[in-house]
Formats: C-alpha cells, sequence, structure tokens
C-alpha cells in the first residue's frame, strides 16, 4: 500500500485516501534568509514515507539551505532565518522541546566526507553511544551493520581501530554514511554526497541507498541530475531560491514537465 | 498557515517519535548547565578586567583629580618622588625607558621568531622540528627573573669589553634580554599560525613551479598574517609589561636615552621598586597608581587595535 502511495502521480490537492499515511515530512511556506538574502522563497512540498525524494538544481538553488532547516541547523547558524512551518512525523520542528532529539532522527551527510578524528570504529559507535548504549556486543553488530550497508566493511574491517581521517575520499564518505545510519534514522537527508566520491563507489552508494529505501525516508540532494533520475521516485527542481516543480522524477526527464525552465535544466540546456 | 493541528497516524514509532521531541532528558538539561558555567566563566573575564581597573583607578585617581599637573607628569624627565620639600613627579624618562627598551626587543624578537618559525614550520621535518619546538617551548617557560640574571651577570661585563663603555646595563642589554625572552613566546605563536595554513595552498603554488620562498613569501605569509600579527602584538605586550628583567638589565636610572648604551628606567620597574617603600595612601603611593593606571591604558589601547587591525584584514 505504501507502494501504490509512492507510485500514484503527485499533485497539489493530495486525496484522502492518500492522506490516511501522513506525510513524512511537510514543507509549507517555507522562506530562507540569511540576513537581508533570501535563500528560499514559499517552499511547499511534502515528502512520504520510503521515497526517496530527489532535489535538483544548479549552486545557490536554496538545496543546502532547505536541508539545514528541516533539522534545525539553524538554531547555531547567524544570521539565519527560517519561516513557515516544517513538520516532521506531523510535529511542527519549530515548536519542540528538545530539537537535538529531532536532529537524532535525521541522519546527515554533508558533501564532503568528514570522517570525526577518531578511529573508524568510534566513528560509527559515536551516535549509539550518545544514545546511551555502553554492551561491547551490541555496539560491535552496529558497527559491523552499519559498515556493511554502507559497502565500507570489507575494506576497513581489519582495521576498525586506525584513525578515520586517514581513510581515502571514498572510504570516508561511505564512513560518514555508516555514521548517518548508525543513527537509526528516520530520514537520511544526503547533500551531494558524490562530490568527492569515484564514479565506482558512487554507483555502490546508489546501490545501498536503494536497498535503504526499505526502511527509511531519504532526500537526495544531487548536482547530477541523472543520479536524481536513478534513485529519486520524485524530484524537485530548485531555481535561485524557488520551488519550480516537484513531480514523479521520470516524467520531469520525459517531458512532462509544468516549466520551460526545468526541461532547460534536466536536458542540460542550462547557461 | 495551517494552524488546525492533524490528526496523528497510529503509528506507533511516530507516536513515539514525537513524544521524544518535546522529552527533555537528562543530556538536555546537562547541555543547558553547561551553557550556563561556561556563560559563567566568560563573563568573569569582563568582570576580572573591570575590577582591576576599578582597584587601580580607586588607589590612583585622587592624585590625578587633586594634584596632578598634566603637563609636569607627561612632558618632564624629573622623577624625584621622595625629595621631601618638592617632590617631582614627571615620567617622560620613564616612558622613553620602556619604549626604547621595547622597541630594540621587537627589532631584534620580530625577525628573529619569524625566521624560527618559517624553519621549524616549513624547513625543518621529522625529529629536527619535534626537539625545536620543545626547545622553543622550554624556553618561553624560563623565569623572567633568570633572564635578568643573564642581563647582569653576563651581558653586563661583556657589553662592557665589546662596546668599552663604563656601564653594560642599558638599552642594549635589556633590549637584548627582553627581545631573547619574547621571542620564544612570538615563534610559538607564529608557528600554530604558519602550521594552521592548509597544505593545499602550498601544493598549489608549488605546482605553479614557485620556489619554495616565494611559495611561503606569496602564499604562506599572507594566508598567515592575522596569527603572526597576533604572535607580535603580544611579544609588544609582553615587552611592555616586563617588570623583572628590565628592572636588572636596564640600570635603572632615570634618564632619556642619547644612544644605546645609556641607561634607562621603564615603567613597570619604577612601581615595582619603590611601592614598597611608598606610604600607602600617600602621595607617591597614589603616583605609582597613576602610572599602573596608564600602562592599563596603553596595554588596553595596543590590544583594542590589534583587534581592529585583525579585524580589518579578516574583512579585506
Amino acid at each position: 500500500m505504501v507502494d501504490s502511495a509512492i507510485l500514484s502521480p503527485t499533485t497539489g490537492t493530495t486525496t484522502p485516501a492518500v492522506d490516511a499515511v501522513p506525510p513524512k515530512l511537510e514543507v509549507r511556506d517555507l522562506t530562507i534568509r540569511y540576513g537581508d538574502a533570501v535563500a528560499l522563497r514559499g517552499v511547499n512540498l511534502s515528502i512520504r514515507e520510503h521515497e526517496i525524494f530527489g532535489i535538483i538544481g544548479p549552486a545557490n538553488a536554496g538545496k543546502t539551505s532547505f536541508l539545514k532547516a528541516v533539522n534545525r541547523m539553524d538554531v547555531f547558524t547567524t544570521g539565519m532565518r527560517v519561516a513557515g512551518e516544517i513538520r516532521f512525523n506531523g510535529r511542527d520542528t519549530r515548536r519542540l522541546n528538545n530539537v537535538y532529539a529531532l536532529r537524532s532522527r535525521i541522519g546527515v551527510v554533508f558533501p564532503l566526507p568528514v570522517g570525526l578524528p577518531m578511529t573508524v570504529y568510534e566513528n560509527v559507535a559515536l551516535s549509539p553511544r550518545l544514545r546511551g548504549i555502553k554492551e561491547k556486543a551490541e555496539l560491535d553488530v552496529i558497527v559491523q551493520r552499519c559498515l556493511t550497508r554502507a559497502a565500507l566493511w570489507d575494506e576497513v574491517k581489519d582495521r576498525l581501530h586506525a584513525l578515520g581521517s586517514l581513510l581515502s575520499g571514498g572510504q570516508q564518505q561511505r564512513l560518514t554514511i555508516a555514521r548517518a545510519l548508525s543513527q537509526e534514522p528516520d530520514l537520511l537527508m544526503l547533500d551531494e554526497f558524490s562530490i568527492a566520491v569515484d564514479p565506482v563507489t558512487t554507483m555502490r552508494i546508489e546501490d545501498v541507498l536503494k536497498e535503504l529505501r526499505k526502511e527509511v525516508t531519504i532526500i537526495l540532494v544531487t548536482n547530477l541530475v541523472q543520479q536524481a533520475r536513478r534513485l529519486a521516485d520524485r524530484t524537485a527542481f530548485f531555481l535561485g531560491g524557488e520551488c519550480v516543480e516537484i513531480g514523479v522524477t521520470e516524467d520531469l526527464f520525459t517531458g512532462e514537465v509544468k516549466d520551460q525552465r526545468t526541461r532547460d535544466y534536466v536536458e542540460g540546456r542550462f547557461g | 498557515m495551517g494552524t488546525s493541528t492533524q490528526a496523528l497516524s497510529g503509528r506507533a514509532t511516530d507516536t513515539q517519535a514525537a513524544a521524544d521531541f518535546d522529552r527533555r532528558n537528562l543530556d538536555w538539561y546537562v547541555d543547558k548547565l553547561i551553557a550556563v558555567i561556561v556563560f559563567v566563566c566568560g563573563i568573569s573575564a569582563i568582570l576580572f578586567v573591570l575590577g582591576i581597573f576599578f582597584f587601580v583607578t580607586k588607589e590612583g585617581i585622587g592624585f590625578v583629580f587633586e594634584k596632578m599637573d598634566f603637563r609636569e607628569f607627561f612632558l618632564t624627565p624629573y622623577w624625584s618622588p621622595s625629595d621631601a620639600e618638592d617632590p617631582e613627579y614627571g615620567i617622560l624618562a620613564l616612558m622613553a625607558g620602556t619604549a626604547s627598551v621595547t622597541g630594540l626587543a621587537m627589532l631584534v624578537a620580530v625577525p628573529f621568531s619569524l625566521g624560527a618559525a618559517i624553519f621549524i614550520a616549513e624547513f625543518a621535518s621529522g625529529k629536527t622540528r619535534e626537539a625545536l619546538k620543545v626547545l622553543v617551548e622550554l624556553l618561553a617557560a624560563i623565569p623572567s627573573v633568570v633572564w635578568g640574571f643573564i642581563g647582569l651577570v653576563i651581558m653586563n661585563p661583556l657589553l662592557i669589553k665589546w662596546f668599552d663603555i663604563p656601564v653594560g646595563l642599558c638599552v642594549l642589554n635589556a633590549g637584548i634580554i627582553l627581545g631573547l625572552m619574547a621571542a620564544p613566546i612570538m615563534t610559538s605563536i607564529a608557528e600554530d599560525a604558519l602550521k594552521a595554513v592548509p597544505d593545499r595552498y602550498r601544493e598549489a603554488a608549488e605546482a605553479m613551479g614557485a620556489t619554495r620562498w616565494q611559495v611561503i613569501y606569496k602564499v604562506v605569509l599572507p594566508a598567515a598574517k592575522n596569527g603572526l600579527l597576533g604572535g607580535v602584538l603580544l611579544g609588544v605586550g609582553r615587552g611592555f609589561g616586563e617588570t623583572m628583567a628590565v628592572l636588572m638589565a636596564t640600570g635603572h636610572a632615570v634618564n632619556i636615552p642619547g644612544s644605546i648604551f645609556d641607561s634607562v628606567r621603564a615603567l613597570t620597574a619604577t612601581i615595582a621598586a619603590e611601592l614598597g617603600e611608598a606610604v600607602v595612601g600617600g602621595e607617591h603611593y597614589q603616583v605609582l597608581f597613576t602610572i599602573g593606571i596608564f600602562l592599563f591604558l596603553v596595554t588596553f589601547i595596543i590590544n583594542l587595535s590589534a583587534d581592529l587591525i585583525v579585524r580589518g584584514i579578516r574583512k579585506g
């Protein structure tokens, strides 16, 4: 039944039948400013459970700002102001008593890999430890599971206690993904994860994401339109702080678009 | 808008998660507590500065408002506070003493420590580098009275022999001693600043065919200039405020120096030497605290302008 929800084409108004499963993330009238500059203007969208939601668009489109707003990074970003409503699991994220609890349910992978200055094992065990898991055996299981799912286990299983920041760029990015998975997130947000990763590794991570869709909802921000096409169920096109169009991904590529700019961008005719 | 509360679905995990978002657990309270504690620690710096300023001012302000003649104080070089009939309080010679010694010390310390920092950060490697770093830090930890002793017992006869002067306790002696004292800490800070420049800058410049010195001069030094300037200003502050070594190496004679071989006396050394014998609350005592206020203000201005310069660099 979830599948049918994913496959049904999106329209502006959702039918009551779809409402039975409320959206994982619902965004209403989201506007983000940095000082006087507007980074994102009046965005409305909803992301369903267990879908991969792609966001494509050129630089300065507001993609990263969108992700930052979702997990409330605006709290510690000076000058960043967020207006509008973001509902996660039905809760308004601006009205929470414990913003850390929200963040712990949302995994984020940043564009450049961040191997924290500790061992590979400690990198992945950090989040479970923060949650209060102390048992060595339990941590071992989590670390192995997350590293396996991030397609990194085979490469690092013999040097789990080497420094995470000494891995190669591609390995660090998979370590970052493993760390995000160790949060056991509800929502996984990836921000141009393939920037620092070679094509082979990118494909391996993409396979991992396809698998993960069964368990988590994924927002995939990417500057590679073909990556969105390969992975995303639905895709939004952001341009200059505006959400130009949201649609079933395949429609954007087969010309079923409402806006000429979308067509131009996905066909690479964008200057 | 959408203010109507949405009915939550029956999914257990969602409800659970939604409840978690409102539950402030121990971690949340620890976070808030730490935030308060570090706030108090941070604010206390302001309290200490205000407290010191208040105390120093309280002791010296009586003289400033009642008896002080600003012209005499700043513009005459006659300092004879213990004269029973007509004490004179002119600090021009003391300012000249402090300025000349600090200036000479910076002439010694800046090139020396910059060179040492460039060698340690850019040229030395492996064991040499580690050994040098340890030694520099060791040098920085030598107490100022030891430096003063070196000035008095070693530099003094050497200067007399080399330059054929009657007394070796002079601007040159104190300047060298103070310069050597300030150099290790300046080296240490400058080296940190150079090491903070990312290697990719060096690699990008080297890849263009720039020589090692060109890389340092054109890329590394400009990138590190904030930290380098910070180190230099810390050195100036050190020289300006240093007391014991200058007391021992300058000769402690009230005198506007005509050459680097003249003995002088520093503002700080005057306070240290005379405060013990001044009658508490008396005029002499108050004048010494007025010098304290003056030192405080100058230090404040040095730090403030350093801050503004660094900000300006950051913007530009």
